[in-house]
């Protein structure tokens, strides 16, 4: 399947000499849901205000359902829906009429039956006629995103969509976007919460300093650089590592009160049936085990850290 | 062209200023009334007649200027200035439309609403003095060009501004002097040769000149220049306009 975003050494050096963006290539699959993961200042937001048209690139192309942004940007943004990051609202105005504004803004011609879907899909019907004023945060969050629907976009940015949202609200706004997916728009999410990459996306990019680090299916991802840990805790401390135990892959902690043993992608395989034989034949008991899997945080976290 | 963006742009401006109706079209319309009761009734009735018309006549067309210049220039200016402010303007920038059309929606709105209150104004002042309308036509033609080249020179200092203060720094401080200057409440002949002089640099003098031309058929300068002057003002800001979109100034990162 061709690619619906089609970004080409992408640059973006503002008039101070600062880089955002440092030649990126990503080719977003239609219908998937990818998310972007990186630190503040990384490049996220700038990447998606030239795919909107907020923004010029310095160097570089984006193309869109087969147009290039800039060119053919009447093509292009009538494609896409973009969430922003910062709750920006006219607060004087009605929710019915700010998302029917956005649909006439986009050149469609009125349509209250879908607004009507579109705000009862987010559970604003009944707030249809309130000012934006009167509305809670996690409420024009919601807004915007009817706003970015409402011309019924192919490709749908949302620019951390769950930032400040308390945790039954932003389960709620996963589940609107898994619907959104299921209804064929492509959603490129950009994030902080690896959680929430973790839990939605099929594919996860990583960007640091301009530059796309890497982008992986989240399953490849998690299995290539993903590791686990087998942590055993001990009835009495040890001083030193039996030497019978030292060809397993186990790891004594500094107090010996516990040993760690490594296995998957470069640590080499589990062993643990060989670990728990040998530490009976030692005769060392065990007090409790726990396994513990690399989350993408820790994988970010690493990725991130070794550019720094 | 996206006739539905334009569509959009103007009636959400619209409804702007249906919703500050009281800001918008009542407080002008007092301060007029406020102007010809001293102005036209109070102390009018001691001033002569200016070239055969009765004062309370004769500064009516530069009343309705005085507004229709401030009004366009404010709301010219807020309709951008605002989405600017809070932020919005990131759903202009990211939809299909061009600048043009942009343009067309917020001046198309910022100049309508400057000639209905323009012309309750007349209206308002049908009351208080005898009013005569030599050339009805002509006088649409002036006010109508007159209210969209205002609302394009307010809409760029929507752009270009970057706080509230810089926003009114042109309707409150520039607009005002040059109004009452421009001849709106003396016909310049009254003044001494020098200031005459000085007079002919001030743009309003030929926007009201004509517009009272329209109405009396008397004027300060010939109406045909007071048109090429106001054509003149609007290719100004067309080119302004013109320089801004091509190189993003203020709009585009």
């Amino acid at each position: 399947m061709p690619a619906i975003v089609s970004i080409r050494n992408l640059q973006k050096t503002y008039a101070n000499g600062f880089s955002a963006l440092k030649g990126v290539n990503l080719d977003i699959e239609e219908g998937e849901i990818l998310a972007l993961l990186g630190p503040n200042g990384a490049g996220k937001t700038t990447m998606i205000s030239i795919i909107c048209g907020i923004s010029m690139p310095t160097g570089g192309t984006v193309m869109v359902g087969g147009h290039d942004v800039v060119r053919d940007f009447r093509q292009t943004r009538k494609l896409i829906g973009l969430v922003p990051q910062e709750l920006t609202t006219d607060q004087f105005e009605t929710v019915w009429n700010t998302v029917s504004f956005s649909r006439g803004l986009h050149g469609e011609k009125a349509n209250p039956k879908l607004i009507e879907q579109i705000l009862k899909d987010l559970s604003l019907w009944d707030k249809r006629d309130n000012k934006l004023r009167e509305l809670s945060g996690g409420m024009k969050r919601r807004v915007l995103i009817a706003k970015a629907l409402a011309h019924e976009p192919r490709i749908l940015f949302l620019d951390e969509p769950t930032a400040g949202v308390d945790v039954e609200l932003r389960r709620g706004m996963w589940a609107a976007i898994d619907r959104l997916r299921e209804g064929g728009v492509t959603v490129i999410l950009t994030t902080h919460y690896i959680e929430e990459a973790e839990e939605m996306a099929d594919r996860i990019g990583v960007i640091s300093g301009g530059e796309l680090l890497l982008v992986e299916e989240k399953r490849a991802l998690m299995q290539k650089l993903g590791r686990k840990q087998l942590r055993l805790e001990l009835k009495s401390p040890l001083s030193a590592l039996p030497p019978s135990l030292e060809a397993l892959q186990l790891t004594l902690s500094e107090d010996g009160w516990a040993l760690t043993h490594e296995y998957g992608n470069g640590a080499g395989e589990a062993r643990i049936g060989a670990v728990l034989a040998a530490m009976e034949s030692e005769g060392l008991t065990i007090s409790d085990i726990s396994t513990h899997q690399s989350s993408l945080e820790d994988i970010f976290v690493s990725l991130v850290g070794d550019r720094a | 062209m996206n006739w539905e963006a334009i569509k959009s742009i103007y009636l959400f401006e619209m409804a702007r200023m249906k919703r500050t109706l009281l800001q918008s079209v009542i407080s002008p319309v007092i301060t007029t009334s406020l102007y010809f009761i001293v102005f036209g009734t109070a102390i009018g009735t001691r001033i002569q007649e200016v070239n055969g018309v009765s004062y309370g006549a004769f500064i009516t067309p530069g009343l309705i200027m005085l507004t229709l210049l401030g009004q366009c220039i404010s709301n010219g200016a807020i309709g951008i200035y605002f989405p600017k402010f809070t932020g919005t303007i990131y759903e202009i920038l990211s939809a299909p439309v061009s600048m043009t059309e942009v343009v067309i929606g917020y001046v198309g709105a910022a100049a309508s609403k400057g000639i209905i209150i323009g012309l309750i104004i007349l209206a308002t002042a049908s009351f208080f003095v005898d009013l005569s309308i030599q050339h009805p036509v002509m006088m649409l033609v002036f006010m109508v060009l007159t209210a969209i080249t205002f609302s394009m020179a307010g809409f760029i200092i929507g752009i270009w501004a970057d706080n509230f203060e810089q926003l009114n720094l042109v309707p409150m401080l520039v607009v005002p002097p040059l109004t009452f200057l421009g001849g709106s409440f003396y016909s310049i002949d009254m003044l001494p040769p020098f200031w005459q002089t000085v007079s002919h640099f001030n743009p309003v003098l030929y926007l009201v000149s004509g517009f009272r031309w329209s109405f009396y058929g008397i004027a300060d300068v010939n109406p045909v220049i007071s048109l090429v002057m106001i054509a003149v003002f609007l290719t100004i800001c067309l080119s302004l306009l013109f320089w801004i979109f091509r190189t993003g100034y203020r709009l585009r990162k």
